[in-house]
């Protein structure tokens, strides 16, 4: 008896999810974008606000990360490829297909425990811990400490950004922790003493220190100038040229309203607010306004 | 006469449903098997390919201790050494294997030979919500509770096959409890008649009857927990430190098989040597966790006592 009115109950529910899905009259449209996490609640908000500003039209957003995003988008499976780095880095992928729109731009930072004595390295300095040249605090200027490194994971696009910035020719960094999130990265450097690693701008807050390098604050006025110089394009591939509704999203993306409210609101820095470009390459030239 | 034998020729309604039911069974049954065989097929061709068509040779990966997929040598040789995730993976099985027997196996004999009341009425409950506990609340305790632990006392980061071991250890605490109980249950009532008829006191009956005739069951007990050591991903990745180093001591962060797996899956681009690599060691672990599974039935065979 129990059972029975179980089945019945759940075979309504079920029949009614279905129905449900198949009511409203307003013609559908859906897309799918895929990829990098960090850029995740920046493209699930906007496909949020985008979808109750355009009954029907609907923004489908799934992480998996940057690799998986540029592979799914020269695949063809999905409509958009997220990624926080240049398609051109990641071997393999077709990047002569992919058109690439720049949606945002994100400071990245390293942060120390915040027992750590040290306010600023140089960019030099900060190389040589990420390789493990320095390996204690007194090095530079501080107490004795040994250094721990947390690293992010190989292949993840913050890490990539953060490598090819800091890094000179020929070095690379040496093996150590690695975590696979910036609030998991977060919470190790505010528990464990000694310890550095590096986040996006958005995950700062007081349970860590965000250091100096070259003598300038990490925020955002400075990454506009580049005298803070460890930032990172946000990537939209579309395979090809976007048309339709794919396309709609981008300019919506990429329109004054999202990049004034909702771009920085998340904790990113609107592309227009800059007042220099990067190129693959790593060169930076002015923006003539 | 002809009604009768037509009366047998027709198929009766039950031997319909027979079919019915045997067809039913039938196509679930090769469901199954062809999407197991699949699924071994697809990983092991894609972990595979690190061999065949990278040209990675199988003594640099099973022996190599470097590991920057996507990066070479100076001879030129892709660093895809997986032998420290390998190391990783059996070090924290085993340890915590080690760990969790002893306690298993005191629950399980408390439950069904010292006090069987209280353990139904106290322990079965609590062994069954441990099962039920998702394997990220475990991470999430070991990294805010574990880590910090073992940082206080033995220095460092906290991170590595330490915490990983104790967090396996609850999490496989009740996988291995729980059969060791039926095990222990399924021991036949008269083996322990005939040991008190004897003049055997409680212990010895435990220690020499009872425990000898489930001792095969209770390897297999233990083997079941092992496998499910080995397969965690997601509470190790947490707890471990996720360097890609060979563990020279209990506190130093190292990796195992899942945890780089769940880590890197994501960011690398599939067909790339970064993304094969990761297949096979995938094809690691469904290997390892078939040689489990095949260890289980052997021992299940050999070790019943006649």
């Amino acid at each position: 008896m129990k059972l029975k009115r179980m089945i019945t109950t759940t075979t309504i529910t079920i029949a009614g999810l279905f129905l449900g899905a198949c009511g409203p009259v307003v013609e559908q449209e859906s897309i799918t974008v895929v990829g990098s996490t960090a850029m995740q609640p920046l493209v699930e908000a906007a496909g949020e606000q985008f979808s109750s500003e355009n009954l029907g039209k609907y923004i489908n957003v799934q992480g998996g990360g940057s690799g998986t995003g540029l592979s799914q988008i020269s695949a063809g499976a999905v409509d958009i490829g997220n990624s926080d780095v240049f398609a051109e880095q990641k071997d393999e992928i077709d990047a002569s297909k992919l058109e690439d729109h720049l949606v945002a731009v994100v400071g990245i930072g390293p942060i120390v425990n915040p027992e750590v004595d040290v306010d600023d390295v140089s960019l030099d300095e900060l190389a040589k811990i990420f390789t493990g040249e320095i390996t204690n605090w007194s090095e530079l200027g501080g107490k004795d400490r040994k250094i721990v490194v947390i690293n992010r994971a190989s292949g993840s696009g913050t890490r990539g950004a953060f490598e090819s910035i800091i890094f000179q020719e020929g070095q690379k960094s040496m093996i150590t922790q690695e975590q696979e999130a910036n609030g998991t990265v977060r919470s190790i450097v505010s528990s464990t003493p000694g310890t550095i690693s590096y986040v996006a701008f958005p995950y700062f807050d007081d349970s860590i220190k965000a250091l100096h390098v070259n003598g300038f604050e990490p925020v955002d006025e400075n990454v506009y100038t580049n005298d803070w110089v460890i930032w990172a394009y946000q990537h939209m591939y579309t395979n090809g040229e976007a048309e339709g509704l794919t396309k709609e999203f981008i300019d919506y993306m990429l329109s004054d309203t999202t990049q004034e409210n909702l771009v920085p609101r998340v904790g990113y820095i609107p592309v227009s607010k800059m007042e220099v470009e990067r190129d693959l390459d790593g060169n930076v030239t002015d923006i003539e306004k | 006469m002809e009604e009768t034998v037509q009366h047998f020729k027709k198929r009766s309604p039950k031997r319909k449903q027979e079919r019915f039911g045997k067809t039913i069974s039938l196509v679930a049954t090769i469901f199954i098997v062809s999407i197991v065989f699949s699924i071994l097929f697809f990983v092991a061709s894609r972990g595979l390919r690190t061999f065949t068509e990278h040209g990675v040779s199988a003594i640099d990966f099973f022996a190599g201790t470097a590991w920057r997929p996507g990066e070479v040598s100076d001879a030129g040789e892709p660093l895809v050494g997986a032998f420290p995730m390998i190391a990783g993976s059996f070090l924290v099985t085993i340890f915590s294997a080690l760990l969790a027997t002893p306690f298993a196996l005191g629950a399980a004999i408390f439950m069904t030979e010292i006090s069987p009341k209280t353990g139904k009425k106290y322990l079965q409950p609590v062994i069954e919500l441990l099962v039920g506990i998702p394997s990220v609340v475990y991470g999430f305790i070991g990294l805010t509770v574990i880590v910090p632990f073992i940082r206080q006392i033995f220095g460092g980061t906290g991170f590595g096959v330490l915490a990983a071991t104790l967090v396996l250890f609850v999490m496989i605490l009740p996988t291995t409890t729980s059969m060791a109980v039926d095990t222990l249950n399924a021991v036949p009532r008269y083996y322990r008649e005939a040991s008190f008829a004897m003049g055997a006191t409680r212990w010895q009956t435990i220690y020499k009857v009872v425990l000898r005739a489930a001792s095969p069951g209770l390897l297999t007990a233990v083997i079941f927990g092992m496998a499910r050591a080995f397969g965690e991903a997601l509470a190790v990745q947490m707890v471990i430190g996720n360097a890609a180093l060979v563990p020279d001591s209990l506190t130093t962060p190292a990796s195992t098989l899942t945890s780089i797996l769940t880590m890197n899956m994501g960011n690398t681009v599939l067909g790339t040597l970064e993304n094969d690599v990761l297949w096979s060691l995938a094809t690691i672990l469904l290997f390892m966790s078939l040689f489990f599974n095949i260890l289980t039935r052997w021992i299940g065979k050999k070790g019943a006592m006649k």
